[in-house]
């Protein structure tokens, strides 16, 4: 019973640094910005978060810092494809590549360090709970502020004004510039506001998840952040539930290679990624499932006066 | 406050100036980073510029590494210009080596020369059943072919290291993750002495030619592309788009996987787990820095392959890390993207907040 607790609370573990970066990428989405850089976000991100918590030991401000570098990455990109109307994919592409350059460059020096191993935050009362206590309440905070934000965003999507101008530049932003909403500074907002979030999965990541640094420790967590947002069909519930599944997927892979199964570890960690090409299959399969709530003008660019 | 102004037509002299100042920007903020590490700038744009052409050696450097780079980009130009985002060529090239280095592993001393031949083919075949596996779900499930090409790659590399981890390791090898060396038969013949050119590069080029031919002589190269221009008119003139797509995602992927082949069998000579060595991602940038044409991305590669060269040199001189090539390649797209604006719109100084 007892590693049945472990996992679930390893599965939240791993979740979460997935949840955070694809609700970032669902508020970029949602204004009509697709983001193919999440991973060189993160990566720059987890190596920013690392060197400052190493230097000043303090996580708080290793998680402003990675939130920081990343929000900064996330203009220059929002910049290149809002004023400058480059092609979204080749851009976010490019800032992979760099991100991915550029945190391996900077961060050599860096490499194999470790951070102490972060005491556990116990929820007083809640985490002595049996079973479930230990499973669900001892968490970083982070862990429960991605919660946290999942319900904010539902709020603020739907429910707010904000909201709803953010969901209309997404969707139509003819309209919304015919109504004199400022479009290109909305959509700005939202991929830097996406980009922190980003920022945040990578420090949570560097710092929490696995507290060392090493060149691509990402591993493909920013194209599986990406492949949440379609999983999720844009809603942020189902990107919190989708997170936690392949969190759960990633841990499961662990607790076989820890029981002995008779499987090489190389296809173990396969699993999340033929699991992520599994359920985007699955659930692209159905056109209408996905237009629904897809953003129409994802992907597309918008140039007043063109 | 500056102000787009679309052009009425695209500008020619920016479409050739547009890299060219890309490489500009790249270099001035390259030696800006030299500066902030404190080397010196010159020494740093020597050994990414000018080290790599300095001779004969050098050149042929240059070219071994730009093979099997202009071979991917060749096959990601017919991707990207029907608008199919194949971005896992990393991957369908891993395909390619590891096809190609079980038909060499097969391989004993005194087979025929032939067995190049096969193992050429099969590198082939290993690409594009790869890339087929990316068409097979975008075509059925309309599963995004960015996403999927992409976790192929990890994928494909996982499967890499099972190998060489695994079954294929060489049993006297002191326990290091790789295969046994091919037998001499099995490698790719070089052009020359002295020089690791091989034939690859004469197929890489002729790679450049036939595309060519094929984007701008032929109805089905038409075919191809319209469909990624205006996929509304492509369906009017009855082009289809899902042969358009397996075409493309075949193409791309045989390239890829040849060039995978050329490598283990050339340059590497066994498989390890250092074959994956960025070729598929480095490809797509000079696929975009060549304008997706044959001859621009053969300068392009060439352009690629010397920071590929600088990157090792910077490392072995400068103490500087081998990812400083990443950088500059990122750079470049980066600036380059911007640049490309040019082509397109007019900058104006404007009072008004645009």
């Amino acid at each position: 019973m007892e590693s049945y607790a472990l996992l679930a609370a390893a599965t939240l573990n791993a979740g979460t640094v997935l949840a955070l970066a694809a609700l970032g990428l669902l508020v970029n989405e949602k204004a009509g910005i697709v983001n193919l850089g999440a991973e060189g976000l993160m990566l720059c991100a987890a190596l920013a978060a690392f060197v400052t918590v190493v230097h000043t030991g303090s996580d708080l401000l290793g998680f402003l810092a990675g939130m920081g570098a990343a929000a900064l990455l996330a203009a220059v990109f929002g910049v290149l494809v809002i004023w400058l109307n480059t092609n979204q994919y080749a851009t976010g592409l490019a800032l992979s590549l760099f991100g991915a350059g550029f945190s391996a460059f900077a961060g050599i020096k860096y490499v194999q360090e470790k951070l102490p191993e972060r005491p556990q935050f116990a929820i007083p009362g809640l985490a002595d709970i049996p079973v479930l206590g230990p499973a669900l309440f001892r968490q970083h905070p982070v862990a429960y502020l991605a919660v946290a934000l999942v319900l904010f965003l539902v709020w603020f999507l739907y429910r707010s004004r904000a909201g709803l101008v953010l969901r209309s530049v997404g969707e139509s932003p003819e309209s919304a510039h015919a109504l004199g909403y400022p479009v290109r500074r909305i959509r700005l907002a939202a991929v830097v506001a996406g980009g922190a979030l980003c920022g945040l999965a990578g420090a949570y990541l560097v710092t929490i998840y696995t507290p060392l640094w090493v060149e691509g420790m990402v591993a493909g967590r920013g194209w599986i952040a990406l492949a949440l947002t379609t999983f999720a069909t844009w809603r942020p519930a189902r990107v919190l539930l989708g997170a936690y599944l392949f969190g759960g997927v990633t841990m499961l892979q662990f607790h076989l290679q820890g029981t002995g199964v008779e499987v090489p570890s190389q296809f173990l960690t396969m699993l999340p990624y033929l699991a992520t090409i599994v359920v985007l299959a699955l659930i692209s399969r159905n056109p209408a499932w996905i237009r629904i709530n897809m953003p129409a003008s994802l992907g597309k660019p918008f140039y007043p006066g063109s | 406050m500056l102000r787009l102004e679309p052009r009425p037509e695209a500008s020619r002299l920016w479409s050739v100036g547009s890299p060219l100042l890309a490489l500009a920007l790249t270099v001035v903020i390259g030696s800006l980073l030299f500066v902030a590490l404190g080397k010196d700038p010159v020494r740093g744009l020597q050994v990414f510029f000018w080290e790599p052409v300095k001779s004969a050696y050098a050149l042929g450097e240059l070219m071994v590494k730009a093979t099997p780079l202009l071979l991917v980009a060749l096959g990601l130009a017919v991707c990207f210009r029907s608008n199919v985002w194949n971005i896992g060529a990393e991957g369908q090239f891993v395909l390619g080596a590891i096809a190609a280095g079980g038909v060499a592993l097969l391989a004993g001393k005194d087979t025929g020369r032939w067995i190049v031949i096969a193992i050429l083919l099969a590198g082939v075949a290993g690409g594009m059943a790869w890339a087929s596996i990316t068409a097979l779900l975008r075509d059925r499930f309309n599963a995004s072919e960015i996403l999927v090409s992409l976790m192929l790659v990890y994928v494909a590399e996982q499967l890499l290291f099972w190998l060489v981890f695994g079954p294929w390791k060489d049993p006297g090898g002191y326990n290091f993750p790789q295969t046994k060396t091919f037998e001499a038969v099995t490698r790719i013949p070089r052009l020359m002495t002295g020089s690791r050119v091989s034939i690859g590069l004469v197929l890489a080029l002729l790679g450049a030619g036939a595309l060519w031919v094929f984007l701008f002589r032929t109805r089905a190269g038409f075919a191809q592309q319209v469909g990624g221009l205006a996929p509304a008119a492509a369906r009017y003139a009855g082009f289809s788009s899902r042969r358009a797509l397996w075409l493309a995602l075949l193409v791309s992927g045989g390239a890829a996987g040849l060039a995978g082949a050329l490598e283990v069998a050339g340059p590497i000579g066994q498989l390890t787990p250092y074959v994956p060595a960025g070729y598929g991602f480095a490809a797509i940038i000079v696929a975009f820095v060549g304008r997706l044409h044959p001859l621009g991305m053969v300068f392009s590669a060439v352009l690629m392959s010397m920071f590929y060269i600088g990157g090792e040199l910077a490392q072995s001189r400068l103490g500087l890390p081998k990812s400083l090539t990443g950088v500059f390649q990122g750079l470049l797209l980066f600036t380059l993207l911007a640049c490309d604006t040019l082509i397109a719109y007019r900058v104006r100084l404007s009072r008004r907040p645009a």
